[in-house]
């Protein structure tokens, strides 16, 4: 919409005066690596970061929630979700950001889920330009997620002394109307913002040997690779891959007792598709015995499933699967590989 | 892969600020037992609601404290007026604390979810169910539902499996079915015993017993996940096509409303496309069946 100009101890300001209205969370440092935290100090924050253990997802997702009281007596149900604070998710990178996207569909389409939306609705996202690569194992370029264009409310990209904000919605124009000192960007820091751009884009590989277009169909006719036998022989059905994911959303149900046995909640937690008994029926049928095929099902969702549902892909590239995987299996090359066979086939 | 039809149903939410999640409370108004294995409850819904609902369709069904477990409706909507009926086999931790209730006790409740049976599609054709054990508990709502509007089907026929006769389900119905002109039931049990003196053997032996006019009749199948291609093929045999052949599938639905991926099959999700599909619809889903 507009972009402005924040100096470096003007961002510090502009978080340390928010964090009197809202819950403010952003990327930390933790035991040699960074994950997102709630914050209450502007020095907790790094916003130079190569990637976090788990995505901010779970500000908006909560790897458990309660979705309601009850009591035992009289069967009774009492709606009482806790309320959410008001929160600002500061240090988004852009593949995080398609990945809120993402679940932000999930949510509202079909059926609507009040308790992630009502949680989203009550979030300001302040993203950040990538201007390297967080390691190795990221392939957001491959993926097309190493910029957003969408999906924030404030953008930020670091011009060094400064950070050119660009203004993505009312509520990111409110939030820095209200709590940040901000000047006009003149012709100097655009220049400045387009000699950062290009000079990050050459920084970042294309990791995959095709182009992500192909994806749903490389998958599709790979349903019955051998690759996937491997990989469930190497699989160790941890579940790890997906705890970190930013786009996983499938979750438990299940009832907590208070120790009186008469009141209690219902709360859903994260779930995994890797885990043995996750398409298990009461029968005892599991519909997704091996790691073979729950593994096979796990790239599908990504690559193919989740894009015929969503109109997104279930994948960004931020390589944490990767990073996580004991036994090195990684979305780069399984894609990668699957693309060769296909091609050694064809 | 063939696009999963849609007819209409039941709107559950009609509007966005509604909590998917919450259940509502009704009363178990009666509880007959049936086998070891298996009770029957009648359900009474609050009062002026209707279930509206679809044979085929589920309930999520709370018994909170223990959790909540999706169950078929067994009922038919012809007999539905005000209450419903969910024919529960003692399973797992839901279905176990279900049949420690009692009359006047109370149940959570959501739905009804999924794709139901489109028996409109099915009228002026013959009709052969195959239920196998419990797979007779949604097939019930469905058969219940035809033989109240029985003038406008063709025959219906009804090949019916039980392990042994002590697991035969809804006995005075089949018993009711039996003694009609209009309906042609044969029932089986893997193994006899001294009460039982009528065949034996698994339901695919039943077939041998009925002729059919293939391109007029609609085949029907629930039951365990091993039954299936074995009644896929005796309906290939009999000359039935794919498109004819409808069933029901069984998922561990844990939120019913296509979020939480556990009835995921391939890219479907069971809880919202189904449970119930016509073969043709599911061939190309490696994980149906």
């Amino acid at each position: 919409m507009s972009l402005t100009i924040l100096s470096k101890q003007a961002f510090q300001d502009f978080v340390a005066r928010m964090l009197a209205d809202y819950r403010v969370a952003g990327p930390t440092p933790k035991n040699g690596s960074y994950v997102f935290e709630e914050i209450h100090d502007p020095s907790e924050l790094c916003m130079d970061y190569p990637t976090t253990l788990l995505p901010p997802k779970k500000f908006l997702l909560p790897t458990k929630e309660v979705l309601f009281k009850y009591t035992r007596q009289n069967g009774g149900v009492l709606q009482d979700p806790p309320e959410t604070p008001p929160t600002v998710l500061l240090g988004v990178h852009t593949c995080d950001l398609h990945a809120i996207q993402l679940l932000d569909t999930v949510f509202s389409s079909g059926h609507y889920d009040v308790h992630y939306m009502n949680r989203r609705k009550k979030t300001i996202i302040v993203s950040i330009e990538c201007l390297s690569p967080c390691d190795e194992h990221s392939f957001c370029k491959s993926m097309g997620t190493l910029t957003a264009d969408e999906g924030y409310d404030l953008h930020l990209t670091d011009l060094g002394d400064r950070y050119a904000v660009d203004v993505g919605t009312k509520a990111g124009e409110e939030l820095l109307a209200k709590y940040a000192t901000v000047k006009t960007a003149d012709k100097e820091d655009i220049q400045q913002l387009n000699a950062v751009i290009s000079a990050k884009w050459p920084k970042f590989p294309y990791r995959l040997d095709f182009d992500v277009s192909e994806l749903p169909s490389i998958l599709e006719l790979n349903m019955k690779s051998p690759l996937w036998q491997e990989l469930g022989d190497r699989c160790l059905a941890c579940a790890a891959c997906t705890n970190v994911c930013p786009t996983c959303f499938c979750f438990d149900v299940k009832d907590e007792v208070e120790l009186n046995l008469v009141d209690g909640q219902r709360v859903r937690q994260w779930d995994s598709c890797q885990l043995d008994e996750f398409a298990t029926v009461a029968g005892g049928h599991n519909f997704r015995a091996s790691r073979a095929l729950r593994q096979r099902h796990r790239f599908m969702r990504k690559g193919k499933y989740i894009l015929d549902a969503h109109k997104h892909l279930g994948c960004v590239g931020c390589g944490r699967c990767a990073r996580a995987c004991l036994v090195d299996i990684t979305p780069v090359g399984v894609f990668n590989e699957l693309y060769r066979q296909q091609e050694a086939g064809s | 892969m063939v696009a999963i039809a849609s007819y209409p149903q039941t709107q559950v939410y009609p509007t966005i600020e509604q909590d998917i999640y919450l259940p509502y409370l009704a009363e178990i108004a009666d509880i007959r037992p049936m086998t070891a294995l298996e009770k029957v409850f009648t359900i009474e819904l609050p009062k002026g609601m209707s279930l509206g609902h679809r044979p085929g369709q589920f309930m999520e069904v709370s018994v909170f404290g223990v959790g909540e477990a999706p169950i078929s409706i067994s009922s038919s909507p012809s007999r539905s007026n005000g209450t419903f009926e969910l024919c529960v086999r003692k399973v797992g931790d839901v279905t176990t604390a279900l049949h420690s209730l009692k009359p006047g006790d109370k149940i959570g409740l959501r739905g009804p979810f999924g794709r139901g049976f489109p028996y409109e599609n099915f009228r002026g054709k013959d009709i052969l169910f195959v239920p196998g054990g419990l797979g007779l508990a949604p097939l019930r709502s469905l058969i219940n539902q035809v033989l109240d509007e029985r003038a406008l089907y063709g025959r219906v026929i009804i090949l019916y499996g039980a392990r042994n006769p002590g697991e035969l389900l809804f006995k005075d119905e089949l018993k009711a079915w039996g003694e009609r002109d209009d309906v042609e039931l044969y029932v089986t049990v893997d193994r006899g015993d001294e009460t039982w003196s009528g065949n034996v053997g698994v339901v695919t032996t039943l077939f041998k017993h009925i002729s059919i006019y293939p391109r007029n009749t609609v085949g029907i199948t629930c039951g365990p996940p091993v039954m299936y291609r074995f009644v896929l093929m005796e309906f290939f045999g009999k000359g039935i096509s794919e498109g004819n052949i409808y069933l029901s599938l069984e998922r561990r639905m844990k939120c019913g409303v296509g979020k939480c991926g556990h009835c995921q099959i391939n890219n479907i999700y069971a809880c919202q496309s189904g449970p119930v599909f016509s073969y043709r619809e599911i061939k190309g889903l490696e994980e149906a069946l």
